[in-house]
């Protein structure tokens, strides 16, 4: 059982289904990466994981529990954290006010959880007072990734942090998510750079066309000639 | 209910609502509303060409309806030509200046191409204009406006034919639309409806002010209405008394006649103006669905639907926002050009923005956007209901008062030195009863945006969800 | 040198006071309209008619203290009835935005259906104004008229030209001030201040931060109704109160909004002032101060007046007309509520 499962989800944004009985699930402290073709429904899955379409068949259970009809925000508070693929920072606030959003919900002290980002990312303790939209790009997906840490969630979800940041912050920011994984945070990832991504991975899930392909460990995947020679480029 | 039989019946149900008032209040009564009905149409299918096919605010209606207005005065009025000598020649030497400066203005624009030249330009021609025209304006219009300023003092106009400015109207309409549509179209919808708010404040200054043109707000009354005849010659004429003995079979020595006379001349003439009106609507109606269904019209609303995929296309959105907004404010000024005639008289105060430009937007929301036949149902339920709403009012008023007459003494409220009793309450009443039709136009309003937002008459397939 | 400091007190006098008073009405003003642009993302044409609404309540709380024998010495008992007045349009501003404007929010209509409903709000709002307190002019300034008469400082400073000031632009300045101040605290350092920014920023990670849209929206409404209020009253106090003037001000509201950039509340302050002393500055005739400011022999014949008072209108309409042509992003391209 897993802690974070979409359980053979059909479903889409109200027309036809995007997903076609496709299963992904992630455990505490361990990465799963989802990779797999454009317009595979790769984003779709994360986003019926958070509640963002109509899932029209299956579930989504966290902890055992089932939240399959839970608005995002319920979804939110429930643990679970989300960070878009764009528009994922408060262009006009401070690094430091981006985190006080994202700790919103929280009415205890948050101080603690503030420089435990900052010492996880000390470029953010460093430019605190900054206008996040001046930041560079890969400072600013720090941001997100940040702001969506601080509701101390217990599953982190990031649709293709690495889209657009250069190879040298690329693997700066896996380096932090693996140092967020050693938290005991549950982490769940849509990727394009899919052979870095499943480099880290625990778990990869191949999609195709809204369904699962190959579904086995990051290594497993790497090595397996056909995923390699269909979705890894050889 | 079936998509065609749907207009018929709703028309069908506004004919008998006149019918009816015809056969209450009066047929003199009936054609009053009837001619404003269809001035209102024709108001509410240019707005609808606007908003209805394109989408664009427009909240400067007024100012198009009051353009029109003070064309019809300046075509249909006689020239003064002791105005004229007296500071004719000034005011055209501005107003031949004001050419020169938006030629050059046009020409620094066009042909310079360093952009602070351009820029300071166009800023160092505007204000050498402002300073060097202004005296020789001002010398003229001191002038113009001292000759027998009590029943001139002004320029007047060119005595042709009023009917010569309603095309007039539209001509001058389609100046001033183009210049808004170039400052605001293709910028965020609330600002066209910001920069046309602000047009239709200023023609209606300029219109109260601007005494040498239409006497500002001294007003100009009895403007001749030809071909429409005036109620008092018909009375003489020897045709029309024969053709009340007709009608009525009096005698011309019976006693009675005279006033019948009277009577049937005031229907007569609005009823030319019905006639009149009837075939401009006509006209605008028939050019306006053709217009909708031609393949710029089909553009039109592809472009109001998705304005991103069409421009993808290659569609130039603001040239076709452009287009449209121009004819739309063109039919307003012929029906404000209409209006002027039919009052027979140009008052500026009169122009309220509730009632020349949100009321109209009232008539389309309710008649249908994007349909033209649901337009003029709108200006026709719309107007109706302006009218009779007040009469309703002032009746409910005037029964009020009649119920509480035994109570006027009693105090409601007793604060204090605030003491106020039932009679306070009914003078209260009487003084707001003109304002409850706003309060009805506004809830008509919000609740046809609400729950019929396609209107009596819905645009046909039309998939669009306000 | 008398010369130029009685050109100097003419300009305090005619210009430079009046204009900052009223700077500081339309301020007000802009960011009530700035704060529904940055928040709801519409441009609210019932502004106009909320500022008439809640002027109207104070006026009606203003009679009742007055009947009542209650006042505030050399103050205007307006000022009393300032928090009445607002609690009513807080109350009507958020129950118009339960009957009307949160349909549209959640159907996600385009901006410009939610800008027709408020031409609704605005009907209904007007004439809800015009049956309870008419359309005639109301003037419901009390306590003491001025701080400094003209005669008094005549008299005090020799000069020949005479420097007044109305409590009514002292209070308007003083109040303005705080309620600005206010605000700019509230956006920067409360909780729901930062929310508001932030809903205004970017709306889909507010809503993943967990921000309730409904709170912020209603507080953003009791905020613009506030201000609303206290930019008609102060208006009110230092002209007069009449429905229609309220609704003519939509234009040199706007025009500030927009010169600031829209949502952008520290550009609605400034475009404020921009635009109400450029309508002064342009409809002030200048004859006498040249007269002071020039040669004997070069005194002017005119009035000197750049355009009259009945086109002020026009002055707004101008900023605005540049503004779009050539900046429409605004002075501080704006969109979003940065404060």
């Amino acid at each position: 059982m897993s802690y974070l499962i979409g359980d053979t989800i059909f479903g889409g944004y109200g027309g036809a289904d995007i997903l076609h009985g496709c299963t992904v699930a992630v455990e505490k402290g361990e990465i799963a990466v989802i990779v797999g073709p454009n317009g595979a429904g790769k984003s779709t899955a994360m986003k019926a994981l958070l509640g963002m379409l109509t899932v029209r068949e299956g579930s989504v259970r966290l902890d055992g529990k089932d939240i399959t009809s839970l608005s995002p925000q319920d979804r939110v508070s429930e643990g679970m954290a989300f960070v878009p693929q764009t528009n994922n920072v408060f262009a006009g606030m401070t690094v430091q006010e981006n985190l006080e959003m994202g700790a919103y919900l929280r009415r205890d002290d948050i101080t603690e959880t503030m420089e435990q980002i900052f010492s996880l990312f000390p470029i953010l303790g460093e430019k605190r007072r900054q206008l996040a939209g001046e930041l560079s790009g890969g400072q600013r997906q720090q941001v997100a990734v940040g702001r969506a840490l601080m509701t101390k969630p217990s599953v982190l979800m990031l649709d293709e942090p690495t889209a657009g940041v250069s190879p040298i912050v690329m693997d700066e920011l896996f380096d932090r998510i693996l140092e967020v994984r050693a938290t005991g945070i549950a982490v769940l990832m849509v990727e394009q750079n899919a052979r870095q991504a499943l480099e880290i991975a625990d778990r990869g899930y191949v999609l195709v066309q809204g369904e699962n392909k190959y579904t086995d460990t990051g290594a497993a995947l790497l090595a397996d000639p056909e995923v390699r020679k269909s979705f890894l480029g050889g | 209910m079936s998509q065609s039989l749907r207009p018929i019946l709703l028309f069908s149900a506004m004919a008998i609502a006149l019918l009816a008032v015809g056969f209450g209040q009066g047929w003199s009564v009936m054609l009053v509303i009837l001619n404003l009905c269809l001035i209102s149409a024709v108001m509410s299918v240019g707005l609808n060409m606007q908003w209805g096919y394109a989408g664009l605010f427009n909240a400067g209606v007024m100012a198009f309806v009051a353009v029109g207005g003070m064309v019809a005065v300046l075509i249909s009025e006689p020239p003064v030509r002791a105005g004229w000598e007296a500071g004719g020649l000034r005011i055209g030497i501005a107003g031949l200046l004001v050419a020169v400066f938006i030629g050059l203005i046009y020409a620094v624009r066009r042909f310079v191409s360093t952009k602070w030249i351009k820029n300071w330009g166009t800023a160092a021609l505007l204000v050498a204009g402002y300073f060097i025209i202004r005296p020789v304006f001002e010398g003229g219009v001191t002038a113009v406006e001292s000759i027998a300023a009590a029943s001139a003092g002004n320029l007047g106009g060119l005595g042709l034919n009023i009917l010569v400015s309603w095309g007039v109207a539209a001509v001058v309409c389609v100046g001033v639309a183009w210049v808004i549509g170039r400052i605001a179209l293709g910028l965020r919808a609330d600002y066209l409806a910001i920069a046309t708010l602000g047009i239709s404040e200023i023609v209606v200054a300029v219109a109260k002010n601007e005494e040498w043109m239409t006497r500002g707000v001294k007003n100009i009354t009895s403007l001749k209405r030809a071909p429409v005849p005036r109620e008092t010659n018909l009375q003489q004429a020897e045709w029309f008394q024969n053709l009340v003995s007709g009608v009525t079979g009096l005698d011309p020595t019976d006693a009675d006649f005279k006033l019948r006379v009277i009577e049937f001349s005031s229907i007569f003439v609005k009823l030319c103006f019905t006639f009149l009106f009837a075939a401009v609507l006509a006209i605008v109606l028939f050019l306006a669905i053709r217009a909708l269904n031609s393949p710029w019209g089909r553009m039109m609303r592809a472009i109001r639907d998705n304005d991103v995929a069409a421009s993808a296309m290659g569609k130039n959105v603001v040239k076709r926002h452009r287009e449209v907004f121009i004819v739309g404010a063109a039919i307003l000024g012929v029906s404000g050009a209409m209006l002027t005639t039919l009052d027979g008289q140009f008052t500026p105060t009169g122009y309220q923005p509730l009632r020349y430009t949100f009321l109209i937007w009232v008539m389309v929301i309710v008649g249908g956007s994007g349909n033209n036949l649901g337009a003029v149902l709108g200006g026709f339920v719309i107007w109706f209901f302006w009218i009779e709403a007040e009469v309703a009012a002032q009746w409910l008023s005037v029964n009020v008062e009649r119920l509480l007459l035994p109570y006027l003494d009693v105090v409601i409220i007793n604060i204090g030195d605030v003491v106020l009793n039932v009679q306070d309450g009914v003078v209260w009443l009487k003084n707001a009863a003109p304002h409850f039709r706003y309060l009805l136009m506004g809830l008509v309003l919000l609740l046809a945006l609400r729950f019929s937002p396609r209107g009596l008459i819905p645009e046909a397939g039309a998939a669009r969800a306000h | 040198m008398v010369d130029l400091l009685n050109a100097i007190v003419l300009m305090l006098n005619f210009v430079i006071i009046p204009a900052t008073s009223y700077g500081a009405q339309l301020a007000l003003g802009a960011l009530g309209v700035t704060l529904v642009y940055g928040i709801l993302r519409f441009g609210n044409f019932a502004h106009g008619d909320t500022m008439a609404f809640g002027t109207m309540f104070t006026i009606f709380f203003t009679w009742l203290f007055q009947g009542l024998g209650l006042s505030l010495g050399v103050l205007p008992t307006a000022l009393l009835a300032l928090p009445f007045g607002i609690a009513v349009t807080a109350l009507y501003a958020v129950s118009m935005d339960r009957v009307v404007y949160r349909h549209y929010r959640f159907k996600r209509s385009a901006p410009v259906i939610l800008t027709i409903a408020s031409v609704g709000v605005m009907f209904v709002t007007n004439s809800f104004v015009r049956f309870m307190i008419g359309t005639n002019e109301q003037r419901f300034s009390d306590g003491q008229k001025f701080i400094i008469k003209a005669r008094e400082f005549k008299e005090w400073s020799g000069l020949s030209e005479g420097l007044k000031l109305k409590t009514t632009e002292a209070l308007t300045i003083v109040v303005a001030g705080m309620a600005v101040a206010a605000l700019f605290w509230f956006l920067q350092r409360t909780r729901m201040g930062k929310a508001m920014r932030a809903y205004s920023d970017n709306e889909d990670l507010a809503l993943l931060s967990g921000i309730n849209p409904e709170r912020v929206v209603m507080v953003t409404w009791i905020i613009t109704a506030a201000l609303a209020t206290l930019a008609g009253v102060l208006f009110g106090l230092d002209k007069s109160f009449k429905p229609f003037t309220y609704f003519q001000l939509l234009l040199p509201i706007f025009a500030a909004a927009i010169l600031g950039g829209v949502g952008n509340p520290l550009g609605a302050i400034a475009g404020g002032f921009v635009v109400a002393f450029s309508e002064v500055m342009v409809t002030y005739p200048y004859k006498k101060f040249l007269k002071y400011m020039m040669p004997e022999n070069l005194e002017p014949s005119g009035l000197m007046q750049l355009l009259t008072v009945d086109y002020k209108f026009a002055v707004s309409f101008i900023i605005l007309v540049a503004v779009l042509l050539i900046k429409p992003t605004g002075l501080f391209s704006g969109k979003v509520i940065r404060a």
